[in-house]
């Protein structure tokens, strides 16, 4: 059974009569348990759009989106999801591990597997030693760092993940991209990864769904056959510039790049 | 995995109390020029009011001020405690019902709707004006007259600043919450109500400053000698300039003092907020 199983998804803002878009036209997705699929296409091309009928943050028009073979109203209702947005959204009035206890503390977990828990959290993102901070006093990749221990803190079996990366330098998003990886293969969650970055894409991805815009469509998805666990060497083989190539290439609609 | 950079940065530990409070000699030496200002625009007062013989009628000396305000020192204070209790009874009252309904519109949007652009407009009409109504319905002589035009004048302030507070929350936060079904109890506890401190508290800081304005100028419209109001009128009246300034003094202090006591109350709560917390280094 898929984690995600999405059928002639459509989405269409605006009433019948007036100016209407088409942010998503007949998707279909099928994304398996372990798997990390990215979401990568030009602005406007619904890809932050899918993530959000995916997470039942938002309604398709019409389709069906089921997750471990439930509707996925239904799947929210389970709390089955942990999502990262572009900005760390931390609460400025708690510290870091009450921060990262707040899904603990809604699902009304008693304080001492809370308490393990952020610990445990915090370790895996590397900021063991901050859990008396204020978010004000961290970076940005800090930050972002405590929003990824908040979503995993509940251990939901998929992780959303909007641009995560998007409002940080390159040097600290390379970082961070390692540093996914490594909670990904220890949790064996699942992972949905929008982004606009191709590089990043291909180096995060089992698969890249590559999305178009007006209307929003899935042209193209490309499986990522790079050997696993990645590194910075992955970085450097010519298999990821070929991918990237690929990428890139599916971006523009290159239809005579298939091999 | 982690840089050497990011390493160094999280072996810092958490920053102690201490570490971030500025010690009392800073303290001073920052809020020294704000000392030697205010002695030096009262040496000039007392130096030009000598010097240009200046009536007393029209601004008498700080000296002759501060004679009168230790003359009648015990008057003084039990002028100030009885007005000061109308501004605090008031401003209680006032913001305590502002809170109340900001929270009420906040929950339910048809309330809002309909209510927001009311409490706006009445937050632009000159409320002060009402004073000599409350005095009528209320009765002159007591407090409570005092208080309801207190009440009235801090409400609007208080309603609409906390009603933004609410409701200007990030939206990601809001998805969020949504990610963890909850409902809308959970999301004005965890979400809305704290978001709403800093404005609440700003609120606070402008009601402190109408709460005194509005006791004041309601007891210009009649009271007991009890109330300073009444008070810096009537010694006018009489040409007793001096008393009346004393009393326009004990006003200031009130204002003042109100004031200082919502900013360490603010430091307290929301030691986390940009406008309180300090930055580090």
């Amino acid at each position: 059974m898929s984690v995600v199983s999405i059928s002639s998804v459509n989405k269409i803002f605006g009433k019948p009569g007036e100016n209407q878009t088409i942010a998503l036209k007949d998707i279909d997705l099928q994304i398996e348990q372990g798997e990390f699929i990215s979401l990568i296409g030009p602005s406007g091309c619904g890809k932050s759009t899918l993530l959000r009928i995916i997470g039942d943050l938002i309604s398709p028009t019409n389709g069906t989106v089921l997750v471990n073979g439930k509707p996925a109203p239904q799947a929210r209702e389970n709390r089955e999801y942990g999502i990262v947005f572009q900005a760390p959204v931390l609460f400025d009035w708690r510290s870091v591990e009450k921060n990262v206890q707040l899904p603990l503390e809604i699902m009304g977990k008693s304080p001492h597997e809370r308490t393990a828990r952020a610990n445990e959290m915090l370790e895996l993102v590397e900021l063991n030693g901050f859990q008396k901070h204020y978010p004000y006093q961290l970076s940005g990749g800090m930050q972002q760092r405590v929003s990824i221990a908040r979503a995993l803190s509940f251990n939901p079996p998929l992780l959303l993940m909007d641009e995560p990366f998007g409002a940080l330098d390159e040097i600290t998003r390379e970082r961070l991209n390692a540093e996914l990886l490594d909670i990904w293969s220890r949790t064996k969650t699942t992972i949905v990864f929008v982004t606009h970055s191709i590089p990043e894409a291909v180096f995060l991805s089992t698969r890249v769904v590559v999305m178009s815009a007006r209307p929003g469509r899935i042209t193209q998805i490309i499986p990522i056959d790079l050997p696993q666990p990645r590194s910075g060497e992955t970085r450097e083989s010519p298999r990821y510039y070929e991918l990237i190539t690929q990428v890139r290439e599916g971006l523009r609609g290159g239809e005579g790049m298939k091999e | 995995m982690s840089s050497s950079a990011e390493k160094v940065y999280s072996n810092r530990p958490a920053p102690k109390k201490d570490e971030t409070r500025v010690s009392l000699f800073d303290r001073l030496r920052y809020y020294l020029p704000t000392i030697i200002i205010f002695f030096a625009v009262l040496l000039l007062w007392e130096v030009l009011v000598r010097a240009l013989q200046i009536k007393q009628f029209i601004m008498p000396a700080p000296s002759s001020i501060f004679e009168a305000f230790r003359a009648s020192l015990a008057q003084m204070i039990a002028l100030g405690v009885y007005t000061g209790t109308e501004a605090l009874g008031g401003f209680i009252l006032g913001c305590g019902l502002g809170i109340a309904v900001a929270l009420a519109t906040a929950r339910w949007t048809a309330a809002r709707e309909t209510l927001l652009p009311l409490a706006i407009a009445a937050n632009s009409v000159p409320i002060i004006a009402f004073a000599p109504i409350m005095n009528n319905w209320f009765g002159i002589t007591n407090q409570t007259s005092k208080m309801a035009i207190v009440a009235v004048i801090t409400f609007f302030p208080m309603m609409i600043n906390m009603t933004r507070g609410l409701t200007l929350v990030d939206p990601s936060a809001l998805e969020l919450m949504r990610s963890y079904a909850v409902n809308e109890w959970t999301v004005l506890r965890e979400v809305r109500i704290p978001n709403s401190l800093p404005y609440m508290f700003n609120a606070f800081k402008i009601c402190s400053t109408l709460a005194l304005i509005g006791a004041v100028v309601g007891e210009f419209f009649g009271g007991t000698r009890d109330a300073l109001g009444v008070y810096i009128t009537q010694e006018a009246a009489l040409f007793r300039f001096e008393n009346s300034w004393a009393a326009i003094v004990i006003a200031c202090l009130l204002g003042i003092g109100f004031y200082v006591l919502i900013v360490a109350i603010e430091r307290l709560v929301i030691p986390w907020h940009a406008s309180v917390r300090k930055t580090e280094e």
